[in-house]
Order: structure tokens, then sequence, then C-alpha cells
């Protein structure tokens, strides 16, 4: 069978004053149709330069040196850009990372995904119409005939990266190019898209290019591996062989920076009892409002001095929303935060510096919360100053110190945030952290804009300082699978509830509660046809009756697959604590619970108030 | 104002080159247009003394002459050097306009950080004040001023500063409501650090760059503002007399086609054509980062 996609000695280069810094270093490859090829590697190993390169195109500042690309025995490098204009959107198709960035706000959805038929004539408006609609029905978009009239403001994220690729598939095109199409969604979410993305491809016999740098989500998409780095391929193979029998190096290095290993020092700090001493930070019965809407109810969390604390959920959680009273940037509308048993002020403002020195945030972007004009030193020099009063050498001493301790080399203090890589800027921003010598670092998914390996690295080097600083952490993540690894406690928020609350090793068997159960069914695991063989959200939901109006009930009720006619649609579920020491808020106690036996003794802690 | 000066001269001297790296003028028409800013920068200060005769001095019989050897752009309506009288003019025309523009700009650009860092209803104050200060039509302002008050140059100064601060005001604000809202600034805030630190230290850096344009921008306006003020009489008052007055004065010659009108008209030009391709040049610049 003859290959579709050639591409071979394909060359990128950047310039720059006036030189070429070659950016691809030669890449071959070849696809058959309806195989999936997969991209991976860190950010900067060339993949999505490659990915674009297939379309003839090189982002502002780059250009293609040499090579050549054969889409069904075209070569794309060679053509016009009036060629290409014909080309692209017609032969091959681009689905882009952020489809909120990508979707035009004032158009109608129907207009934006029937467009690139209309520019390349396929077919009549009807036709193309109607052929939109067949799409979002495959791509189990919910009201096929309708959705198109919406605007994309009125979708989720999951839906309009499915209508992304209704976009791309319109003109059948013979190449869909998918660039980290669900790096930005949540993991419930992600999964959703996958299945509907994965049955298009396979019932279309489409021809696909998948840039990603999670092998996990790549296993159970690809056909073939490609594992690139500084734009070199580094080994390329079949799924299958990727995954079981590595050959390179770094490819081995990528699939262990995967599986976040279980610390130690978890277990023995689990013995500590939990309420003797006075915890280092404590909330009590919070809750915070925007507007009319309470984004966080019932909030209660103790963490101990040394201890790390994660709080996991979905993005509109609440979950950044704690973290930010927790440092009096929101203000709450009921309940009090403590440090040391004494009282915190609501607003940052009103707070002391040393109680505003003792609770450090770490912000989730490296990027924004460093100032571009400052100096890595005066970034870390003036919690110094503003602190401990440090001046001078004193000063210049304990910066060199502290990027010492965040394995930095000296010489970086001279430099700007624009000129370090990403997982410096996150190391800086940890630095900063520690140079107020805290007693707690909040860190609001300080690993998610990394890639796998650094984001690994920036995690033990967190543990390390732990273990030498006796400093806590309130760890914030949409990661599961991380969170319990490296978390003495972890906290499960649902819009704005605590529905799940345990040591983070209980978090690694059942029973949990069925939204916490979701979220761990949902991370892709490292193998082949796990997408298939996964529970999260395919099984059909149990069906219920209208729920009861005008009372508050579970906020997961619309999604549970363990809900039950007459108790979940009626009465507010009360918080129970499971055998294995598990809180969970929900009206289940997991007796039996998938063909698994555990005999729970139902505790009530505490009845939710029936005003909440 | 103090806290200002010495927080700006704390960026500059920790990092001169990357101060003048940000903002060096690369094309050819930045080139130009900054040529003619330091020639006129220079003529404001050397320009009387350069001058080949006295500003009032009567050297010709012929009035509105032409161009010669003697008299370089020809004479003015009673028979004086035009030439001379241009240069004399610079420091009125350029001190006045860049004394205004400063102080225009400075105040509307702290006011703007004040309310943009402090929001609630001390935004609310200081932005309804200069609401109220922009709704009052410039040269109606100028106007005013000079009837009740009559002209002098510190007049003029204040009354330019005050008629172009609302307009810095509104983009220093804009510009650093978007920068506040940034992660850095939320660290310093959580840190504790005072409102100086904050809008000094960590907001005007990252606004540096359009704020210099607007800087530039306001400077032509108010030498429009204050030539036209001098073309009505009631800007510079004679004996002495900047563009503006000298366009005024030699305005009868202008049938004639005389020098006399045309030369400092061409000042005008040239000085508000050279601080805009200057401009240009710095926001080409800034749109490529």
């Amino acid at each position: 069978m003859t290959e579709l996609v050639k591409v071979s000695g394909l060359r990128v280069a950047v310039r720059s004053g006036g030189a070429d810094i070659p950016i691809v270093h030669g890449a071959d490859f070849s696809l058959k149709k309806g195989e999936v090829l997969a991209l991976i590697g860190e950010s900067g190993s060339g993949k999505t330069t490659i990915a674009l390169s297939l379309m003839g195109y090189a982002r502002n500042g780059c250009h293609i040196v040499d090579g050549s690309v054969q889409i069904d025995d075209v070569d794309v490098l060679s053509l016009s850009p009036a060629q290409l204009a014909k080309v692209r959107g017609r032969t091959i198709s681009y689905i882009a990372q952020s489809a909120a960035a990508a979707f035009n706000p004032s158009k109608t959805i129907m207009d934006q995904v029937i467009e690139s038929a209309m520019i390349h004539k396929t077919c009549s408006r009807k036709e193309a119409q109607a052929k939109a609609i067949g799409l979002f029905r495959e791509l189990a978009l919910p009201f096929p005939e309708k959705i198109g009239e919406r605007y994309p403001h009125q979708v989720s994220g999951g839906q309009l990266q499915r209508l992304m690729a209704a976009m791309a598939l319109i003109t059948d095109p013979a190449l869909v190019i998918l660039d980290e199409p669900t790096t930005a969604l949540d993991v419930t979410t992600q999964i959703e898209v996958l299945r509907a993305f994965k049955k298009v491809v396979r019932e279309r016999n489409t021809t696909a290019v998948y840039v990603s740098h999670d092998l996990a989500v790549v296993a159970q998409m690809a056909d073939r591996i490609v594992v690139l780095r500084n734009g070199q391929i580094q080994e390329n193979n079949l799924t299958k062989k990727i995954l079981e029998t590595p050959q390179h190096d770094y490819t081995k290095s990528l699939l262990s920076a995967m599986k976040p290993e279980t610390r130690q020092d978890t277990i023995e700090q689990k013995k500590m009892d939990l309420d003797t001493d006075t915890p280092l930070l404590e909330v009590r019965h919070l809750e915070v409002c925007f507007g009319d809407k309470k984004v966080l109810q019932d909030i209660d969390l103790k963490i101990r001095r040394g201890a790390t604390v994660g709080v996991i959920g979905e993005s509109g959680s609440g979950k950044t929303t704690l973290a930010r009273t927790i440092v009096g940037l929101v203000q709450p509308s009921l309940g009090n935060i403590y440090l040391d048993g004494l009282p915190l002020e609501a607003s940052a403002s009103d707070r002391s510096r040393e109680q505003l020195r003792r609770v450090q945030y770490v912000f989730q972007n490296a990027d924004t919360a460093l100032n571009p004009l400052h100096t890595v030193e005066e970034i870390l020099a003036r919690p110094l100053r503003f602190y401990h009063g440090m001046k001078g050498k004193k000063q210049h001493d304990r910066v060199i110190e502290l990027l010492d301790l965040v394995h930095l080399p000296a010489t970086i203090a001279k430099r700007r945030p624009t000129e370090l890589s990403g997982g410096q800027k996150q190391r800086i921003n940890l630095a900063r952290a520690l140079a107020a010598e805290p007693d707690i670092i909040l860190c609001d998914e300080v690993t998610s804009a990394l890639d796998t390996v650094v984001g690994a690295a920036i995690l033990e080097l967190m543990a390390d300082l732990r273990k030498k600083l006796n400093v806590s952490y309130l760890f914030i993540s949409h990661d599961i699978s991380m969170v319990q690894a490296i978390c003495d406690e972890v906290v499960v928020l649902y819009s704005g509830f605590k529905v799940e609350q345990g040591a983070g090793e209980s978090f690694q068997r059942p029973p949990f509660h069925p939204y916490t159960q979701l979220l761990i069914d949902s991370v892709p695991e490292m193998q082949q046809g796990w997408l298939e063989s996964t529970t999260a959200n395919h099984e059909l939901l149990p069906s219920i009756g209208a729920p009861k109006p005008n009372v508050e009930l579970c906020p997961f009720l619309d999604r549970c697959s363990a809900r039950e006619e007459g108790k979940c649609n009626r009465i507010i579920p009360s918080r129970i604590k499971l055998k294995k020491g598990n809180q969970i808020l929900c009206h289940h106690a997991f007796v039996e619970h998938k063909g698994q036996t555990h005999d729970q003794t139902r505790v009530q802690v505490d009845a939710m108030a029936a005003s909440v | 104002m103090s806290i200002h000066k010495t927080t700006v001269a704390t960026t500059n001297t920790s990092n001169p080159l990357s101060l003048f790296s940000r903002f060096h003028v690369q094309s050819v028409s930045g080139l130009i247009g900054g040529a003619l800013i330091i020639f006129w920068l220079v003529m404001a200060v050397i320009g009387p003394m350069v001058a080949p005769y006295g500003a009032n001095d009567f050297v010709s019989y012929d009035v509105f002459g032409p161009m010669s050897k003697d008299y370089l752009m020809g004479t003015d309506y009673l028979g004086r050097d035009i030439f001379s009288r241009v240069l004399n003019g610079t420091p009125y025309t350029i001190g006045v306009a860049l004394a205004a523009t400063v102080a225009a700009c400075t105040a509307g650009v702290v006011s703007g950080l004040v309310a943009a860092a402090s929001a609630g209803w001390v935004d609310a104050v200081i932005s309804r004040a200069q609401d109220a200060l922009i709704s009052i039509p410039s040269k109606m302002f100028a106007l005013i001023m000079v009837a009740s008050f009559g002209s002098s140059v510190p007049l003029l100064i204040i009354m330019a500063a005050i008629a172009y601060m609302p307009g810095s005001f509104r983009i220093a604000r804009a510009l650093a409501v978007n920068v506040m809202t940034l992660d850095y600034v939320q660290v310093a805030r959580l840190r504790g650090e005072s409102m100086a630190y904050i809008i000094f230290k960590e907001v005007l850096p990252n606004m540096f760059r359009p704020v210099l344009t607007d800087f530039g921008l306001r400077f032509v306006f108010i030498v429009l503002l204050l030539s036209s003020m001098s073309f009505l009489g009631l800007g510079v008052q004679p004996p002495d007399a900047d563009w503006g007055s000298l366009v005024r004065e030699n305005i009868s010659g202008l049938g004639a086609g005389a020098p006399a009108v045309i030369a400092p008209a061409v000042a005008i030009a040239s000085l508000t054509i050279g601080v805009n391709l200057l401009i240009d040049s710095i926001g080409n610049k800034s749109a490529h980062h």
C-alpha cells in the first residue's frame, strides 16, 4: 500500500540576527491512508513546527529550509501561496489547541463550521449544513440540529473542541492535523472528546497527525508514534512497541515521568494524630459568593505543619478560589481562616506583614507571575529586604543560596524572566515564595503549564524542600494521580462542595465518592484500548425522576452513576465516613460497589445544615 | 512627585543598557525624526546666541523681503530678520510646550496609576473629575483662562497642562488597569507592598513605552495649541514671539508669498513631523515584541 503522506529531510530554522538557527533537523516519516501518527515531545521539541510544515506553513520568524512534504503525490512545500490556499482547509485541515481562541465570537457556529466548504466550493450551502449536522451527530454533540445556531460562548469547552473537529472534517480532507486538541480540557471532558475524535477518525478512515505531549492520550489515538526532542526524531515506531519496548533512553524517561512515585514519607506523616495539636492553617465553614452564585460552600480544612494537602477538582470547582480566599485575594461571605489558631483578616491588605510572610502563594503561570522587567536577583531580593531587612552582600548571598536551593546556577541572577525557560521560571516563582521563609506555600497548578519531565522535577524539588525546611503545602491540581501520590491528605471539590476528603494513599483503592471515581477513571492510562475499556462517562446514568424543586440537592446529581430514585432527587445527602477513613458527601455508603464488598459503618459526621 | 522621580532614577541606573535598547530606533524615518528633534532641542538652548541679529532689531528697510545672503529667511512686516526671530522664538515654543507636556503627563500618569491601583471610590472620584475636565474644549478653556488671568508664560504652561492632562490620565489608567490584573502585581499586593512601590516599581515600567508614545503625541498637540493661541494674539506677547505669533504677525505677507510667514510655519511643521516620525518608529518596534 502506498503512502499518503511522505515527509523527507524536513528542516526548519529560525532567523535571528541574520543567522539561521535550525529548530527541526531533518525529519523523515510517512503515513498510510487511514493511519493516525502521533508527534510527541516536550515544548520546544519542534512537534508543532513539523505539524505546521505539513501545511507548508512556518510561523512568524521561522522558515522551511529544506525537505519535501508529499501529500497525495503533491509536494506541498513547492506550491505557490495561491496554490497553498487551495490545499489548506481542503486537502489538509488543522485543529488547534484552543478552540476558544480559534472561533470567532461574533459569528454563529454553523457559519464557521461550513466556512471552508464555502471557500473551497466543495458543495452548496444546504449540503454543507446537512453534512455539518451529520458530523455533529457523529461527534456526539447535544442537539445536533440546533447547536449550529449558537454562538461559541454558548457551548462548553469540550463541545467547542468537537465543533472544531467538525469544521476540519467538513471538506473531507486527506489529512487532519490535531495540535494538542485536549490539553486545555479537564480529564472528564477530555475523555468525551477523545472518544468522539476516535470514533470519527475510525469511521471515516481519516488520516491524521496527532500532536501531543501526553503519551497516555496518544496511546489511545495513534497507530504509530514519533518521539521528538530538540527538533530531532528520537524514535519512530508502532504505538504498542513504543509503550512496551521503548528503544531510546529519552522515550524511557518520558514513560517513567508519566508515573509519579508514591513518596515514603507520606505514610509516617499519616500516623500523626489529626486532632491533637493546633493545625498550622485551618479553614472553618468557609463560604464564598461571587454575586448571587455560591462558588464555595461549607469548606473545612486543616493543614498541619509539614503536611501536604491536595485539592483537586475540574475547572470551575472552586479550587483556585479556595486558595485565593486563604491568602486574602477573595473575601469569604461566611467562615474564617486561622493561622496557628489565630483568625486571619479576610483581606490581605488588613493582615500584618508577618502573617503575609508566613502564607505564600505560588501562582499557576510563572510567565505572568514574574515581572518581565525585573532581573531574577531583583525578584528574589525584594522579599528578603521586605520581610527580613536584608541588604548588600548578605542579600546577594541569600539570593545565590535560594537559587541553589531550587537547583539553578548563580549566573541566572542577572537574567530577566523572558530569558528563562518555563521550568526555570517556575523554579524562580517557587524560590520567591521560599525567600519569605513561609510556614505554608499554596501552589496553584504549578506544574500544569510545564512538560511532564520538567513538572516531575519540580515536584521532586518541592518534596525535597519540604523535608529540608519543614514547610507545608496546599497543592491545587486537576491531576488526581499526581495529587494522591504526593499528598498526605486530599480534598475533592465539585462545584464548590467538598465531596470527599481523606488520606492521600486512601485514593488508591475503592470505594470512592462517585465523582472521585469518575475522576480516577478518566485519567488516561498508558495502554492501548484503555479508552474503550474505561467505564468513565460511558455507562448510561440510572434514570431518575425530576429533582424536587426549590430544594438544594447533591451537586453531582446530574452526572452521578450511583444516583437513586427517591433519595438523590429528593433530599440533600449528609457527610458520611467510609471505613477506610474518607469522608464523603453522598447518600451511599458503598457497601457493595462495583462487585466489591466493604462493610462500612455509616457515621453521620455532620448533617448539612438545611439552610445550605 | 519626588517619589516618582527617585524611582524612575533608580530604574534607570540599575539597567541603563536595557532602557536604551528597549527604545532604540532602527528605521530611517525614526532617525530623521530623531535628528529633527535633536536639532530643535539644541536650537532651543543655543538659538538666541547663534542668531545673526537681535530679535527686535530693525535691520532692513525692505518689509517682507525675499530670502537673501544677509537675511536667510527674508524680513518681516517691520523689516526684522525672520531667521533670527525664529531662532529666538524656539525657546518659547519648545520650552513652554515641553514644560506643559511634562506637567500634563506626570499629573495624568500619576493620577491614572493611583486611580487604577486604589479602585473603588478613589478611582471614581479621580475619573469623574478628569471626565469633567475632558469635556471642556481645550481651545475654549485656553481662551477663558487667558481672558480671566491675562497672558503670561507660566499661565500658558499651566493652562496647556490642565487641558491635556485628562487624555494622559485616560490612557495611563487604561494601561495600568491591564497591568494591575497581572499576577506579579497580585504577588506584590500579597507581599504587603505599599501603593507607591506597586505603581512605580511594578506597574509603571511595564507601561513605559505607550506612555512615552503618548508623551510625544501630547507634545505635538500642545505645540499646536500654543501656536494657535499665539496666532490669535493670546499667547506669548510682543515684543517676544514664538512661532505661532510669527505666523500671525506676518500673515499679511501671505498674499505676496513672503518667506516671513512660511519660515515659522515650516518650523512648526518640522518639529511636529519629527516628533511623529520618532513616535511611529517606537510604536513599530513595540509591535514586533
